[in-house]
């Protein structure tokens, strides 16, 4: 097996909250190798995305920081690396997409500009060369006609030619690693479609890894090899894409696959009636508790669940679960 | 190209835009024609209209109108028309060599307090709040009477008392930008401070603080024409301040000798200010479904 390419070890992220320290991101470890999707799931609130804040150093100054744990890029630990070290890593090696693509992209400057400028401040680039490369991405990211294209400005395109651009501008340095956070949430489901087509292409293409954000079991099913489930910023379930949606082992993985609804007339054995996972995510005050954190909302909840954190299990050969009762609920 | 593509309606640039907005104000149209003609005026006003407004030409108190001398004469017999026409330039470069200092200052501080907050923040807009609890007139009549009535001083005195405004507008565009999303993504994308601070935000912070300075202008040369009053004006070139306040005891025999150039004060700001109005309205995207 390869060395991974990015790796996650016990991160922990804290915030500062009116009540006090919290730990968004708790003991939280994961590997991605080179080319490889992965994907983190959650609710809103888990820590998906200041998971991937953190590793672009972009958390939000004074509020969030690294307390502890490593990110291993490629040799270089990502969590104690210089400001400027980063800002050099960013864009070139480790790029993102974000989930609002109508406020993503800078209104006062033609989305040529916007691609140019990238290439322009990483690769040192010409500002003709940039320029030819721009309309080249363009046409990689399937814009139709590039050339007329590269001088409109952001209002003159739909949310997912700007996603689309959005792509190009992080993939224009051949990035090793590309954070997906939620791409297609504000697009509607025939573009998400083809987005997720044109990020699968690109893949195979250049061989960037992604971490897809999202929680959209769908979109996961589509993109990812492995997903990793994410609970109130603690892993809860990680394995290959395929085994989990088959055979969720945590409860929280199954609540979140049995709400994803089937288009079938009939009840049948198939599509059962829509489940919801009662409750919420608990408060960031209660995130750093010894206790499993989905106790509240669990049906299979025990007395060990609010005592002790659960540690991770194997619970086949490539699957592990955070959860006690992983043996009696199989 | 076939025929639908032709007939597919195209975005509209935003300057497009803005200049139809500003085309339907036509108060706003109608200033900026009549301040172009005094910046013409102030530019070529000189070598058109040949005499020195410093030469005694005719009698004292000379009327409008008589032995042709349009504007009449001043209180030492020189003339009006030659003192607007010349005094015209220099009101203009102070107006505007004034609204540069007070947008420059501004706008860095501003920018600054916005981008960085914590202590920077704290630190200058305390420095802020300092500039605006001083009296303005007064403290830039300390300035001149300390550093010499010249025009740079004068210059000077006018943007360092004036530019907490722009400061403030700044600071609070930034603060607002900042936090948008395209921020973060340059930020993502490797954009070092300076980048996001002059390349990304401020860009998008600029309509406000145009119109402001389109303002500063205006109140500028109020504020030249003030400090001439009061006789802090470098005593060798003319400005429409000056001559006001060299007549005004004059004030009620002559009264011609102070409406006079106080009407081009007049009309040159209420133009600047309607130019403004109207560029607020251009750029100002939620006043324009109005």
């Amino acid at each position: 097996m390869t060395d991974p390419l990015l790796s996650v070890k016990n991160l922990r992220i804290e915030l500062n909250t009116r009540d006090g320290v919290a730990p968004v991101i708790d003991d939280f470890s994961f590997d991605l190798f080179p080319g490889e999707a992965i994907s983190f799931v959650g609710e809103s609130g888990c820590g998906k995305s200041m998971t991937a804040l953190g590793i672009m150093g972009l958390l939000p100054e004074g509020v969030g920081k690294i307390a502890s744990g490593s990110i291993n890029f490629a040799g270089e630990d990502l969590s104690s690396a210089e400001q400027k070290r980063m800002r050099n890593i960013r864009g070139n090696e480790i790029s993102m997409i974000f989930q609002e693509p109508m406020t993503s992209l800078n209104p006062v400057y033609t989305i040529g500009e916007q691609i140019a400028e990238v290439l322009r401040a990483h690769q040192g680039l010409s500002k003709q060369a940039s320029w030819t490369k721009a309309i080249e991405l363009l046409d990689a990211v399937r814009i139709p006609n590039p050339q007329a294209r590269i001088s409109d400005y952001p209002f003159q395109m739909s949310g997912g030619q700007r996603q689309r651009v959005m792509i190009a501008i992080a993939l224009a340095c051949e990035p090793k690693i590309l954070i997906a956070d939620e791409p297609t949430t504000a697009l509607d489901v025939t573009v998400q479609a083809q987005i997720f087509d044109l990020l699968n292409d690109l893949r195979k293409q250049t061989g960037t890894a992604i971490i897809l954000i999202t929680h959209d079991m769908g979109a996961v099913a589509e993109m990812a090899e492995r997903m990793i489930v994410m609970y109130a910023g603690r892993k809860v379930e990680e394995g290959p894409v395929q085994q989990v949606i088959d055979n969720a082992g945590h409860p929280y993985t199954q609540g979140l696959i049995s709400c994803v609804p089937h288009i079938l007339e009939k009840l049948t054995a198939k599509r059962q009636m829509l489940q919801e996972v009662p409750g919420i995510v608990p408060s960031l005050r209660d995130f750093g508790k010894d206790q499993c954190l989905f106790a509240s909302r669990c049906q299979y909840v025990s007395e060990k669940c609010n005592n002790t954190r659960p540690t991770e299990n194997k619970f086949s050969s490539s699957q592990t679960v955070a959860c006690w009762l992983t043996e009696s609920i199989q | 190209m076939n025929n639908t593509d032709k007939n597919i309606v195209k975005a509209r640039h935003p300057f497009t835009e803005a200049f139809e907005m500003f085309s339907k104000n036509i108060a706003a149209v109608i200033a900026l024609i009549v301040l172009f003609l005094i910046i013409l005026i102030a530019i070529f006003g000189p070598t058109l209209y040949p005499v020195d407004p410093f030469d005694m030409v005719w009698m004292p108190f000379s009327p409008p109108g008589e032995e042709g001398f349009i504007f009449g004469t001043d209180y030492l017999g020189r003339d009006l028309v030659a003192m607007i026409v010349h005094g015209a330039r220099v009101s203009i470069i102070i107006g505007l060599s004034a609204a540069f200092v007070t947008v420059f200052i501004g706008v860095s501080v501003g920018a600054m307090a916005g981008f960085y907050r914590g202590w920077v923040e704290e630190v200058l807009m305390r420095i802020t709040e300092f500039f605006q609890v001083l009296p303005t007139l007064l403290f830039a009549m300390v300035i001149v009477a300390l550093f010499g009535a010249s025009l740079t001083m004068i210059t000077i005195a006018i943007g360092a008392v004036s530019w907490t405004a722009v400061a403030r507008i700044t600071r609070a565009e930034f603060l607002r930008i900042r936090e948008l999303e395209y921020v973060t993504a340059s930020r993502a994308s490797g954009a070092n401070n300076f980048i996001l601070m002059f390349g990304i935000i401020l860009p998008n912070a600029l309509p406000p603080i145009i119109v402001q300075a389109a303002l500063m202008v205006g109140s500028a040369i109020l504020f030249e024409a003030g400090l001439s009053f009061l006789g802090l004006t470098d005593p060798n070139v003319v400005s429409w301040g000056q001559v006001i306040g060299s007549n005004r005891s004059y004030l009620l025999d002559a009264s011609f000798t102070v409406t006079i150039p106080g009407a081009a004060i007049f009309i040159t700001v209420l133009c600047i200010s309607l130019v403004g109005d109207g560029l607020n309205d251009a750029l100002n995207p939620k006043l324009r479904q109005r």
